[in-house]
């Protein structure tokens, strides 16, 4: 096949750009983890950790007062706990999606953001995980949630959906650890291969397993590694279809939908690919990762933004065809009162964030510029967090009977804990970032083109 | 105390992917079996250079897969059917659609554990010490280092010849690496 021909399918500018070699990237990735804490780091990680101290103090006095002191109220029953949980799971999947779906298609300019990515969808996961362990009232009856024989001789309810959820997640937490870690031995392999100091040298040797790249572990590795994408990939759907449950098979107007799985599905990829896309434009600006994160690669997320957008978009319109084409009175006027009812301000937040704003990612010139990219992933990441909370609270504040409606209004633990939240994820995602390779070393040094065995002997027949 | 020390393995470097490859192919082609081409990432073709056959690990996945969802489908059928039966929201005592979520959750996450820690035994890692982690040279394996490495468990091993063989395929700092 000629140049030529490859130039319509493959990119035209190289996925790593700078003439980097192997050792360029080694350098490049590990010289952040090994040089000293920078002011900005420090900076950062002060305002996080405060954030994340918010977070467990509202924990310590929600667990001593009881969930009494949130807002909801007698029909709003579910609150902001829940929009927080649906939000911080919906935010993994891109790492999900960039780690093993993109791997599966052979999209080699995931390697890049692969790394940052999946830990972006551990520490999401475990924000999510926060949400429903506090949320119980009572939590030193937890236990209840395990599928553990107890003293009242019960088992769980298999056919609930929580139970369901529970799973889900639960699995989804675990395979995207095991994932993550996989793809960090051989690269703390390196980081062990350049320790200076003899601790530091000890605790990366065992944290690397003994790494010895030869082939015959490689062979394993990789197929190991195949394995693990053909499983996360269905986690990909499976874990917000599941989620989605939780509403949809309830009875009430607006969540008792067919649409909603694959709608939550599209709605978390779409925000997750937001948040990526906000964290990875703070760490390339901070860490100078130009030629490793390119354009093009911001270039390709923001056009997944784009379609992802589309197909919320696409949802919430059909959402309220379906709510007038059912001739259901309850369905029809749920979303009448989502569109121009008490909560009116909060939808047309959502639709500005998530479908119209993103439309500026028709343009090209839009899609590679670095401030247009972060002023739009903050909006469809708001925009997100409002879907939520729009599906949950319209809902329920106006349910089958007049007489029990309530609007719901937060009150500051409410807020206290969302915003805790927030430092939560950006503390864990911080430590990452200074203690660990956040691009795979290895997997950018296997796309660079020296790294095919025609490469360096060009011409010669093999 | 021996005063000989017991050799136990050769190293040699190569300069890029395409000699490791070719050094591969000659390593195999002399009967060796007790080497290894180690690299900072997977080489594509090395496994057909070395001789090397699949990895064994999907059907050990796969047969872990399918056991844990009949298991999973089981367990939760015999917990609501035959433990404690009890009828939820007028469905049938073994509702399997109901069931397929957590079977398919338990699926993926016991074939995920599985795939690492296979992945792991069939490598025979966790491995902190090696002869080859004697050679300060090989350290570069992880960063732009291509080696080859025979061990003395091969019976074709010996402490001069290889390093010879080693050496007219190419080979440069080679190292024998003792006890």
């Amino acid at each position: 096949m000629s140049k030529e021909v490859d130039a319509g399918y493959d990119y035209q500018v190289p996925l790593i750009t700078g003439n980097q070699t192997f050792s360029s990237i080694t350098d490049k990735i590990s010289s952040i983890v090994e040089s000293k804490t920078s002011k900005e780091w420090a900076l950062l990680f002060g305002l996080a950790s405060s954030l994340m101290m918010v977070l467990l103090g509202s924990i310590g006095y929600l667990i001593w007062e009881g969930i009494g002191i949130w807002g909801v109220n007698n029909p709003v029953g579910w609150g902001w706990a829940i929009v927080n949980f649906v939000f911080w799971v919906g935010i993994g999947h891109a790492g999900t999606l960039i780690s093993a779906v993109l791997f599966l298609f052979r999209q080699k300019w995931r390697t890049s953001i692969n790394r940052f990515a999946e830990a972006m969808t551990i520490f999401a996961v475990i924000c999510a995980l926060v949400f429903p362990g506090i949320h119980v009232g009572r939590v030193w009856a937890v236990y209840y949630f395990f599928p553990i024989p107890n003293q009242m001789d019960m088992w769980p309810n298999f056919r609930s959906p929580l139970l369901w959820d529970f799973f889900a997640v639960g699995t989804y937490f675990t395979v995207s650890l095991l994932f993550w870690y996989t793809g960090l031995v051989p690269d703390l392999a390196t980081l062990r291969d350049r320790a200076k100091t003899a601790i530091r040298k000890k605790v990366l040797a065992i944290f690397a397993l003994g790494w010895r790249g030869g082939n015959k572990q490689w062979k394993h590795y990789e197929l190991a590694y195949l394995l693990l994408a053909g499983l996360s990939t269905p986690l990909v759907l499976s874990v917000h279809s599941v989620v989605s449950t939780d509403f949809a098979t309830a009875v009430i107007p607006g969540w008792h939908t067919t649409i909603f799985p694959p709608y939550f599905v599209a709605g978390a990829i779409f925000s997750g690919f937001a948040m990526v896309m906000t964290l990875a434009l703070i760490a390339r600006r901070i860490y100078h990762l130009e030629h490793i994160l390119t354009l093009t690669h911001l270039d390709n997320m923001n056009k997944i933004i784009l379609t992802t957008g589309m197909m919320v978009g696409y949802a919430y319109s059909m959402e309220f065809f379906i709510a007038w084409y059912s001739g259901n009175p309850y369905e029809s006027f749920i979303f009448v009162q989502r569109a121009f009812g008490q909560y009116a301000w909060a939808y047309w937040t959502m639709i500005t964030c998530n479908v119209f704003i993103p439309q500026i990612f028709w343009s090209r010139k839009m899609r590679r510029s670095i401030p247009v990219m972060f002023v739009v992933s903050i909006f469809v990441n708001i925009g997100m967090w409002f879907e939520r909370f729009v599906i949950i609270a319209t809902s329920l504040s106006q349910d089958f009977l007049p007489s029990s409606w309530d609007y719901f209004s937060p009150t500051i633990w409410d807020v206290s804990l969302l915003v805790g939240s927030f430092g939560l994820f950006f503390t864990l995602f911080l430590l990452f970032i200074r203690h660990l390779p956040m691009v795979a070393m290895a997997e950018i040094k296997g796309v660079l083109p020296q790294a095919d065995p025609h490469h360096a002997h060009e011409g010669e027949t093999h | 105390m021996e005063k000989q020390k017991k050799a136990l393995a050769v190293l040699a470097e190569f300069k890029d992917p395409a000699d490791l490859i070719h050094a591969a192919e000659k390593v195999n082609e002399a009967g060796y079996k007790a080497f290894d081409c180690h690299s900072p990432f997977p080489i594509h073709g090395m496994d057909d250079a070395m001789g090397e056959k699949r990895s064994p690990l999907g059907w050990i996945v796969g047969t872990v897969a399918f056991t844990a969802f009949i298991g999973m489908m089981a367990f939760q059928g015999w917990t609501s059917a035959i433990d404690y039966p009890l009828v939820l929201s007028g469905k049938p005592l073994f509702s399997y659609q109901t069931f397929g979520v957590a079977s398919w959750a338990v699926m993926v996450l016991s074939s995920a554990i599985t795939a690492v820690v296979a992945m792991l035994a069939l490598n025979g890692l966790p491995r902190l010490h090696h002869p080859l982690f004697y050679s300060d040279n090989f350290s570069k394996f992880s960063d732009d280092g291509f080696f080859v490495s025979i061990e003395a468990r091969d019976p074709l091993f010996h402490k001069e010849k290889t390093q010879q063989f080693l050496e007219s395929i190419g080979g440069t700092n080679i190292e024998l690496l003792e006890e």
